[in-house]
């Protein structure tokens, strides 16, 4: 069971370093994004520090998002999710190893650089710190919700806007735990809180969302 | 003897029940409005603070209700028919979904045209008008999934599965957003406390608040025996309907 789980988990890896462009033009749209607001608002740095931990936490989010259409896609159009829906593993389970995969290819790179764009908005460094870690703790519950509005969206047309009306709503608890966090440390507030309710969303989505994308999956390809 | 329970849970049988069903409750919902609408404008006193404007909440307070109401009423019809493969069930999710869509507008819009005189803002960004605004984008995501997926049964699954999705989410978005910010009055109904507003205000808030009801339940019937029929219309006892009576129950 963990040797199919494995597998696929190196498959989706593999896949995705086979096709880098896609990884970098998700890391490209949280960049760009995070760069146009200074050039929509000004260049104090007051100001970009007050909406810094909305808007990296929003970049983020759109940015995860973006890529989530690509999460079954094409396995959907080669066959190959067929045949994990009629593996012997439990499909909960392969989907979890997928949704990992997606994480640590979209969601990984952007936690990474958002320390460098939180330093362009002028932010001080505990709360760069507070930001990785309500990133880290964030962004698999960002995945795992986003998983079931893909599965659910799988082949359909104008998949990709729906995906968006579908999920951001769901997304919204995230963001505010997310950005309530980095906004609670930078007003020298304990960011323990936030910390510990966003990684509530996180485990309980760990638990729930992997069974709703497997259900989905079954609707959408039977 | 047995029941069966099952009697009307085809489209050829609740067909005619719908039909029959929907003059009672439109009528309930007529006199239960005009009842309402009496109280809350002839009836009951002025607000000693808020003055004449506070009557809007004799349809604010009940659509809001109604709007949540309806998305677990909803979500509730969806996992049954997921649960029981069940046709009807699925085309009543549907049948509610626009319906739910309307209340919550209505929330939101009497919600505002409240709050203008009363906070001297048409919005702000308080926590039960953010969670009603976020349940207005859960039921335009239902709508939206069901309408972009063409072949019905994959439709009604698919959006059955987003309702429950989005039943458990509500309490989570509805607390995380009480928590991020809230500046709105304490609710004036309270389970297990006294109601603290005048008798006749609470009258004129429930019978309207039926009225609503009533109204849900007819225009759903009504819609949902439209989707029977474009969904079944190829079925013999439609192909009957059309033959015999015009269309009539």
């Amino acid at each position: 069971m963990s040797g199919a789980w494995v597998t696929v988990l190196k498959r989706d890896l593999l896949l995705a370093f086979r096709r880098r462009s896609d990884v970098a033009t998700t890391l490209f749209f949280f960049l760009m994004v995070s760069s146009l607001f200074p050039l929509g608002i000004g260049p104090e740095p007051a100001v970009l520090s007050s909406i810094a931990p909305g808007v990296l936490w929003v970049a983020a989010l759109l940015a995860g998002m973006l890529s989530l259409t690509r999460l079954f896609a094409a396995d959907f159009a080669d066959g190959s999710l067929e045949q994990m829906l009629l593996a012997p593993q439990p499909l909960t389970l392969l989907v979890t190893a997928k949704v990992l995969a997606h994480w640590l290819v979209c969601g990984l790179p952007v936690v990474l650089l958002a320390p460098l764009i939180g330093l362009q908005y002028a932010l001080p460094s505990d709360a760069l710190s507070v930001l990785i870690i309500s990133l880290l703790l964030g962004t698999p519950a960002l995945s795992l919700i986003g998983a079931i509005g893909a599965a659910l969206t799988l082949g359909v047309r104008g998949s990709g806007l729906l995906v968006a009306l579908l999920v951001l709503p769901l997304y919204i608890p995230v963001l505010i735990f997310g950005a309530g966090a980095v906004a609670a440390s930078q007003h020298g507030m304990s960011a323990q809180a936030h910390l510990s309710l966003l990684a509530a969303c996180s485990l309980l989505a760990l638990v729930l969302a992997p069974l709703a994308t497997a259900a989905a999956l079954r609707i959408s390809v039977e | 003897m047995s029941i069966n329970w099952f009697k009307y849970s085809s489209p050829q049988t609740f067909y005619p029940l719908a039909g029959k069903m929907i003059p009672w409750f439109a009528g309930l919902a007529t006199i239960l409005a005009i009842a309402g609408l009496y109280i809350s404008f002839a009836v009951a006193p002025t607000d000693f603070q808020q003055g004449e404007a506070y009557r809007i909440i004799f349809v604010h307070v009940p659509a809001a209700w109604m709007s949540m109401v309806i998305y677990i009423v909803m979500a509730g019809w969806a996992g049954l028919g997921l649960a029981l493969n069940a046709r009807l069930s699925a085309m009543m999710a549907q049948a509610l979904a626009p319906t739910g869509a309307i209340f919550t507008l209505l929330a939101l819009v009497t919600g505002s045209l409240w709050g203008k005189p009363m906070w001297g803002a048409w919005w702000v960004w308080d926590a039960r008008l953010t969670s009603e605004l976020i349940l207005l984008f859960l039921y335009l995501g239902f709508i939206a999934l069901q309408s972009s997926i063409d072949d019905p049964r994959r439709a009604d699954r698919a959006g059955a599965l987003l309702a429950l999705v989005g039943v458990v989410n509500v309490p989570i978005i509805y607390f995380s957003v009480k928590w991020w910010n809230t500046l709105h009055q304490g609710s004036s109904i309270n389970m297990g406390a006294a109601p603290k507003m005048a008798a006749t205000m609470l009258m004129g808030m429930l019978l309207m608040a039926l009225a609503f009801w009533m109204y849900t339940v007819a225009v759903a019937l009504m819609r949902v025996r439209c989707i029977m029929l474009e969904r079944e219309r190829s079925a013999d006892w439609v192909k009957a309907l059309s033959t015999t009576a015009g269309g009539k129950s």
